[in-house]
C-alpha cells in the first residue's frame, strides 16, 4: 500500500485537487446564484482589490490628464476651431430637430403614450476586466454604496454598453453587450423589425431572430426596443454591418456597437427610469387647423431670388426657407431677414421669404446666435418693440450666415407661437415678443400662417411664401 | 538558496539540465498576484491583451522551475480560482474553470521539467505554445462538455493566439527568471 501511494503520489494529489475541483463545480450549477447574489470568496476577492484597480486607475487618469492638459497640446487650437464649426453646424440641426420633437410630443400627448425617460445616472470609470477572451465583463469603480443595484443599464453618450450583473460595496460587474451570454431586446430603426442582440465568444455581436424574408439593407441603425425592461426604448445599440442568410429561417446579421466596448473608459448608469407622458407644458395649446396644418404636404422649392428678384444659383432654400428648418420665416427675428450673402457661396445663403428689405449678412464670421450682427439693411423692429436679443440656441437657426451645411427644409411650421420656427427657444408659446415684431416688420399678406393668433389658421398649403 | 540537483529517473537530460529552483514567499505570493492583476486590468487600454495568458505563463515557469508534480498542481490550482474569481459572472463562470485547467497545466509543466531542458528559448517557446493549446482544449472541455455551455472552438484563433503567447512568454520567462534563487 506504501509503495502504491508513493509510486502514484502525485497522480492521487492531481486526481484529488481536480475532483474537489468539479464537485465544486457542480454544487454551483446545481444551486446557481440568483441575481445579484455573490457568493462570499469571490466578494471578498474582488473588495481587496478594488483598492488597488482604483488607485491605479486613478493615478493613470491624473497621469494623463496632466499630459493632455498641459504639455501636449498639438492641433488643440485647429480643434477647437472645427469643434466650434460643428457646434455650430449642431445649433441650427437642434433647432430643426426640437421643432420635430415638439410636434411629436404634442402627438404623443394626443395618443396618452407614454415613454420611458431615463431619470438619473451615475458617471463610473472602468477599473477592470475578466482578463480572459471566454468573458468580457467589466468592472466600474461604483457599487452597492453609490446606488447601484443589478440590472440596471450601463450606457456611453454613444451607445449602451451592457447591465450591471454583480453588485459589490465598491465596485460592480457589467456584463457588455458583446459577452456572449448577454442579450438584448433590440430593433431595427428604419424597419422596426425587432430582436435579440446577441454576444459572441470572440467579441462580435449578432442580431437574431429576424426572419430571412424581411429586407434588412447593411447601414441601417439599431436602436433598443424597451422590450427586456433594461434599457430605455431608443437608444442607440449600433449599425448592421453584414446581412447574410442563416440557419433556420432567420437572417444572420451582424451589429458594429455604436460604443466602443473595447476601450471604453466612463461609462453612465442609469439608476433611475421613469414612465411617463411626454412634457406638454411648455408646448401651445393644439387647435384643429394645427394638426391639419401638420398632416398638409409640403411645399415644394423655389429657386430662391435675390434683392432683384432674379433667381439665385445654387440658392436651393430660397423661396421657401422656412422657420422649421435652417432658415427663418415668420416669427424671425427681422433683423436676421437678410440675405447672408457676403463673402459666402450661394449654398450657403438663406433667402427670408417675404422679408423686406432683403440685408445682406457683411461679416462672414457673425454667429448664428447673434443674427443682427453683421446684417445690414434690414430694420430691426425686435429691438423697437423690446424684444429679447436672439442669443438662444434656437434663434441660431434663424439665419445663419455661415455656409454651416444647414439642411434646407421645405416643411412648412407648425402654425403656432413657438412652434412657428426657430424663434427664441425660451419665448412664451404664443404671441410672444419674438413674433410681434415679426408682424409689424412683414406685411400682412407674407406672415406664415397661424402666427397672429388673432387670425384664423390658414392652411399653409394655399400660399407658399414667396 | 541554492539550486538542487534532483537526479529522476527516466529524465532525456543531463543533470545539470533539471536543477531545482527555489523562490522567496514574497516571489512566490505576488508573481501570481501580479500576473492575475495585470490580467484583469491591462485590458482596458488594449484591445488584444485578453489574448495574453500571464497567468498560464507564471503557472508553467513555477511549475518547471519546481519540478515537483504536486507543487505545480497546487499553483495552478491557486493561480486558475484566483483568475475564477474575476472572470466572469458567477451564473457562467463558476469558481473552478481555470483552476481545473491550470491543475492539469501544472501538473503536466512539472512532469515534463523532469524529463527535458525547458531552460533554453526554444523549449520555453514550443512549451508555451503546446501548453496554451492544450490549456484552451481543458477549458473548452469544461465549458463544453462538464457544463453544457456553448463555446465555439477556433482552431486559427487558437493558434494565432498561442504563437502570441509563446512569444511573450519568452520575455516574461526571462524576467521571471531574475527571482530565481540559486
Amino acid at each position: 500500500m506504501d509503495t502504491f501511494l508513493g509510486r502514484y503520489k502525485n497522480l492521487i494529489v492531481l486526481a484529488a485537487i481536480l475532483f474537489a475541483q468539479i464537485i465544486g463545480l457542480a454544487v454551483q450549477v446545481r444551486r446557481p446564484a440568483q441575481s445579484g447574489e455573490t457568493r462570499l470568496i469571490r466578494l471578498w476577492a474582488v473588495s481587496a482589490v478594488t483598492p488597488v484597480e482604483k488607485a491605479v486607475v486613478h493615478a493613470q487618469k491624473w497621469v494623463y490628464d496632466a499630459w493632455t492638459s498641459y504639455f501636449y497640446l498639438r492641433g488643440v487650437r485647429r480643434e477647437n476651431r472645427e469643434l466650434r464649426a460643428e457646434i455650430e453646424r449642431m445649433k441650427i440641426d437642434d433647432a430643426r430637430l426640437s421643432e420635430d420633437a415638439r410636434m411629436a410630443r404634442r402627438v404623443q400627448a394626443l395618443l396618452a403614450f407614454k415613454e420611458q425617460y431615463v431619470e438619473s445616472t451615475i458617471a463610473a470609470q472602468v477599473i477592470g476586466t475578466s482578463g480572459s477572451e471566454q468573458s468580457r465583463v467589466l468592472y466600474i469603480d461604483k457599487g452597492s454604496k453609490d446606488g447601484i443595484k443589478p440590472d440596471m443599464a450601463v450606457i456611453t453618450p454613444t451607445g449602451i454598453v451592457g447591465k450591471i450583473m454583480q453588485v459589490f460595496p465598491g465596485s460592480a460587474q457589467v456584463l457588455p453587450i458583446n459577452d456572449q451570454f448577454s442579450g438584448v431586446g433590440v430593433a431595427l430603426k428604419d424597419t422596426r423589425l425587432q430582436g435579440i442582440l446577441k454576444g459572441a465568444q470572440n467579441g462580435a455581436t449578432r442580431l437574431q431572430y429576424i426572419m430571412s424574408d424581411e429586407k434588412v439593407e447593411p447601414g441601417e441603425e439599431v436602436i433598443t426596443s424597451g422590450g427586456d425592461r433594461i434599457f430605455p426604448k431608443g437608444l442607440p445599440v449600433g449599425r448592421v454591418v453584414t446581412v447574410e442568410p442563416g440557419k433556420d429561417l432567420f437572417l444572420n446579421i451582424r451589429v458594429v456597437p455604436a460604443a466602443r466596448l473595447d476601450q471604453v473608459e466612463e461609462v453612465l448608469v442609469v439608476t433611475k427610469i421613469i414612465d411617463k407622458e411626454p412634457d406638454t407644458k411648455d408646448l401651445a395649446p393644439i387647435r384643429a387647423a394645427d394638426i391639419l396644418a401638420e398632416r398638409l404636404p409640403t411645399v415644394p422649392t423655389k429657386p430662391g431670388t435675390d434683392a432683384a428678384g432674379n433667381p439665385k444659383p445654387g440658392d436651393a432654400n430660397a423661396g421657401a426657407a422656412t422657420p422649421a428648418g435652417g432658415g427663418s420665416g415668420s416669427g424671425a427675428h427681422p433683423s436676421a431677414a437678410g440675405t447672408a450673402s457676403a463673402n459666402k457661396p450661394p449654398a450657403g445663403t438663406t433667402t427670408i421669404s417675404g422679408a423686406k428689405p432683403v440685408g445682406t449678412a457683411t461679416s462672414p464670421r457673425s454667429t448664428p446666435g447673434t443674427p443682427t450682427a453683421g446684417a445690414t439693411g434690414a430694420s430691426k423692429p425686435a429691438a423697437a418693440a423690446g424684444a429679447k436679443p436672439l442669443t438662444t440656441p434656437g434663434t441660431g437657426a434663424t439665419s445663419s450666415p455661415k455656409p454651416t451645411g444647414a439642411p434646407p427644409t421645405t416643411k412648412l411650421p407648425p402654425p403656432n407661437g413657438p412652434a412657428s420656427g426657430a424663434t427664441n427657444a425660451q419665448a412664451p408659446p404664443s404671441g410672444d415678443a419674438s413674433t410681434t415684431p415679426t408682424r409689424k416688420a412683414q406685411p400682412a399678406s407674407e406672415q406664415a400662417p397661424g402666427t397672429n393668433p388673432d387670425q384664423p389658421a390658414k392652411p399653409p398649403s394655399t400660399e407658399p411664401p414667396q | 538558496m541554492s539550486s538542487r540537483v534532483m537526479p529522476y529517473r527516466g529524465s532525456l537530460t543531463s543533470r545539470e539540465q533539471v536543477a531545482v529552483y527555489d523562490f522567496s514567499w514574497p516571489a512566490i505570493i505576488f508573481i501570481p498576484l501580479v500576473a492575475v492583476l495585470i490580467q484583469i486590468f491591462i485590458p482596458v487600454g488594449f484591445r488584444y491583451f485578453p489574448i495574453i495568458d500571464l497567468p498560464l505563463m507564471v503557472t508553467i515557469f513555477f511549475a518547471t522551475a519546481r519540478r515537483n508534480p504536486i507543487s505545480g498542481c497546487l499553483t495552478g490550482c491557486i493561480i486558475g480560482l484566483m483568475q475564477d474569481l474575476f472572470a466572469g459572472p458567477l451564473q457562467f463562470h463558476p469558481l473552478g474553470m481555470y483552476g481545473i485547467a491550470l491543475t492539469i497545466i501544472g501538473y503536466l509543466a512539472s512532469s515534463l521539467g523532469l524529463k527535458i531542458d525547458v531552460e533554453n528559448p526554444g523549449s520555453r517557446f514550443l512549451i508555451t505554445y503546446i501548453f496554451f493549446v492544450l490549456h484552451q482544449g481543458i477549458y473548452f472541455g469544461v465549458a463544453h462538455g462538464l457544463l453544457r455551455q456553448a463555446q465555439v472552438w477556433s482552431w486559427s484563433h487558437v493558434a494565432i493566439s498561442a504563437l502570441a503567447n509563446a512569444v511573450i512568454g519568452l520575455f516574461v520567462f526571462a524576467l521571471l527568471d531574475r527571482f530565481k534563487q540559486r
